[in-house]
């Protein structure tokens, strides 16, 4: 059964991001993986290696589509022939549920390729949500949203960012991708509490969970997804599961790529606090009575 | 104006400025515009950053991201002109060229022409440059571009001198004055190759290994850049071929395209009938004709 409205996806368990370096060995060897999270762009193209090897790992896997582009955040128009190629590969992989960030990345036609944070400001929210109602209409599919870590906030904001993420998808009445590692370096670039955040998040719109690795520097944190999830990470993804219930998982691993059995390996991790959150908290009656 | 939209041309304009030499955001833009004064209108200091060291992070993020993508597209350009020369080369076009496209496999697609207007970045070997980034481009747009079905073998048997033959749309031919096509793939075999979109943050410029490639004596080539088993290729042509196929795949009829061929042809006449049936023999069984 659901653990909430918006997460239809309860059973879904723990899954990796597809990526390049472990293409062979899931062709090859054909791992029991709960699903691949793939990354929309690299896959809308009009033909090519990109989607043969996706029709294979479509044979044999459950895929969700991550966007990186969407730019639900942007105040200018959004590229028509964007949606169109991604409606196209929405049809092709089926995906259950669309996600991308909730952040600004053009302006004006131009492409910054990056997930730039938002000013949290109430005009910022109306634009935002607008955006996403579009996007869910058009794509017919459930569109959930992914905060972004962030390294600036605005003189703009007229609230924090967890007030924002609320109001945009109360708004919008879209699920959340919460990304607990983004949650942690935020909350040490910009100095406040990572529980205060999760805390604040509406339970019953987590759709989604990303968990990653991240970089400490000297001043700053860095989002790099290049490391195991560090500690804090699994504390703020334990409290996450409890409000939530039980929600589809996936671990990012983007930078120095290690194999896929290790990459694997350190998202399974999140299955003891999956299970932990799945255990009734009363022996089941009908257990009892067979 | 809207106010979010105002804020976004005013830290897309800082970002994406080109960063100084030494890959630190500068105090001022090339139009005066002071950064320090920007970044602290529009984003709070902590007690660790000042307003533009947070804005900096952005703008150097920004560059290595799209360096290490061009770096990736055109190892081949970087070996001909040398890492310093192509540093140059890729912020200039970068500035007039910025990505206006949702993915970066695009990032490259004016670069021909941008060269064309810009031959300083490439003197004093122009002609072998270019013909390597013409490669380098269509090496790009044969990997992903669209497969259709092949032309039925009833329908192949039935042409005659006045039908048309399409080709592929993956498909590139290119007329070339260097042999490039060996030259990359020795570049190609010594790099890595990276996983296109991704999310995470980057801080450090990853440098690539790049050896300079002393000299290359010209010769014509006639290319064909062309997918099998979705792995791209470079097929070598005869002339004739090429010209063959490129008159082909303009819409004219097979006969005008074997008048074409053969216009300056030193093959003897006896000898191009089995040249052609050769061809097209060869062509067909890779897949290059479609419906
Ligand atoms: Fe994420």
């Amino acid at each position: 059964m659901p653990a909430n409205r918006f997460n239809s996806f309860t059973e879904y368990g723990v899954g990796i991001g597809l990526r390049i370096p472990h293409y062979h060995h899931i062709l090859s060897e054909k791992p029991v993986v709960d699903w691949f999270e793939i990354i929309s762009e690299n896959y809308m193209v009009d033909g090519g290696r990109p989607l043969q090897v996706l029709d294979q790992i479509l044979e044999q896997y459950n895929v969700v589509q991550h966007g990186v582009s969407m730019y639900f955040g942007s105040a200018s128009n959004p590229d028509p022939e964007h949606l169109k190629k991604l409606k196209r590969l929405v049809k092709r992989t089926k995906t259950p549920w669309l996600s991308d960030h909730l952040c600004w990345g053009s302006v004006d036609g131009r492409y910054t390729h990056d997930l730039l944070p938002m000013p949290y400001t109430w005009e910022a929210v109306k634009i935002t949500a607008d955006r996403i109602r579009n996007v869910q209409d058009f794509l017919e599919i459930p569109v959930v949203v992914e905060n972004v870590s962030s390294y600036a906030e605005y003189h703009a904001s007229e609230m924090t960012e967890w007030e924002f993420i609320n109001e945009v998808v109360e708004k919008a009445d879209c699920g959340i991708l919460l990304d607990v590692n983004n949650i942690y370096v935020s909350s040490q670039n910009h100095n406040f509490d990572p529980f205060t955040y999760v805390n604040a998040v509406p339970a019953d719109r987590i759709a989604q969970i990303h968990i990653a690795g991240h970089s400490k520097f000297e001043k700053y944190i860095l989002d790099t997804h290049d490391h195991p999830v560090l500690e804090p990470v699994w504390q703020l993804y334990a409290r996450t599961i409890e409000r939530a219930g039980p929600t589809a998982t996936l671990l990012e691993w983007d930078d120095n790529i290690p194999s896929f059995e290790e990459v694997h390996a350190e998202a399974l991790k999140a299955n003891q606090f999956l299970q932990a959150a799945a255990k009734p908290a009363v022996p089941q009656l009908t257990e009892v009575a067979r | 104006m809207s106010e979010l939209l105002e804020i976004q041309r005013r830290v897309a304009a800082a970002v994406m400025h080109p960063l100084t030499r030494q890959e630190t955001m500068p105090r001022r833009r090339s139009n005066g515009v002071s950064n320090t004064a920007e970044a602290d209108a529009l984003i709070k200091p902590n007690d660790r950053l000042t307003s533009f060291e947070r804005l900096e992070i952005y703008n150097r993020q920004y560059w290595f991201r799209l360096y290490s993508s061009f770096e990736e597209d055109f190892p081949g350009l970087m070996a001909i002109v040398g890492r310093r020369k192509f540093d140059t080369l890729m912020r200039a076009y970068l500035t007039d060229f910025p990505s206006a496209s949702f993915t970066l496999r695009n990032l490259g697609s004016h670069l021909e022409q941008w060269l064309t207007e810009h031959p300083e970045h490439i003197e004093p070997r122009k002609n072998l440059a270019m013909d390597m980034v013409r490669l380098e481009w269509a090496h790009i747009e044969v990997f992903d571009s669209a497969v259709e079905p092949l032309i039925d073998p009833d329908d192949l048997s039935e042409l005659h001198d006045g039908s048309q033959l399409r080709l592929q749309p993956y498909l590139r031919f290119l007329e070339l004055r260097y042999p490039v096509d060996d030259l990359i793939i020795e570049v190609r075999s010594e790099g890595g190759s990276s996983d296109g979109s991704s999310n995470n943050a980057s801080i450090s410029r990853k440098h690539r290994k790049v050896r300079h490639i002393a000299s290359l004596a010209p010769e014509e080539i006639h290319l064909a850049v062309h997918r099998h088993e979705n792995s791209v290729y470079y097929k070598r042509l005869h002339r004739e071929e090429y010209r063959l196929l490129t008159t082909l795949s303009t819409g004219e009829t097979i006969s005008e395209a074997i008048d074409m061929a053969f216009a300056e042809s030193a093959i003897p006449e006896e000898e191009r009938a089995p040249f052609l049936q050769a061809a097209f023999q060869t062509w067909s069984s890779l897949g290059w004709f479609i419906r």
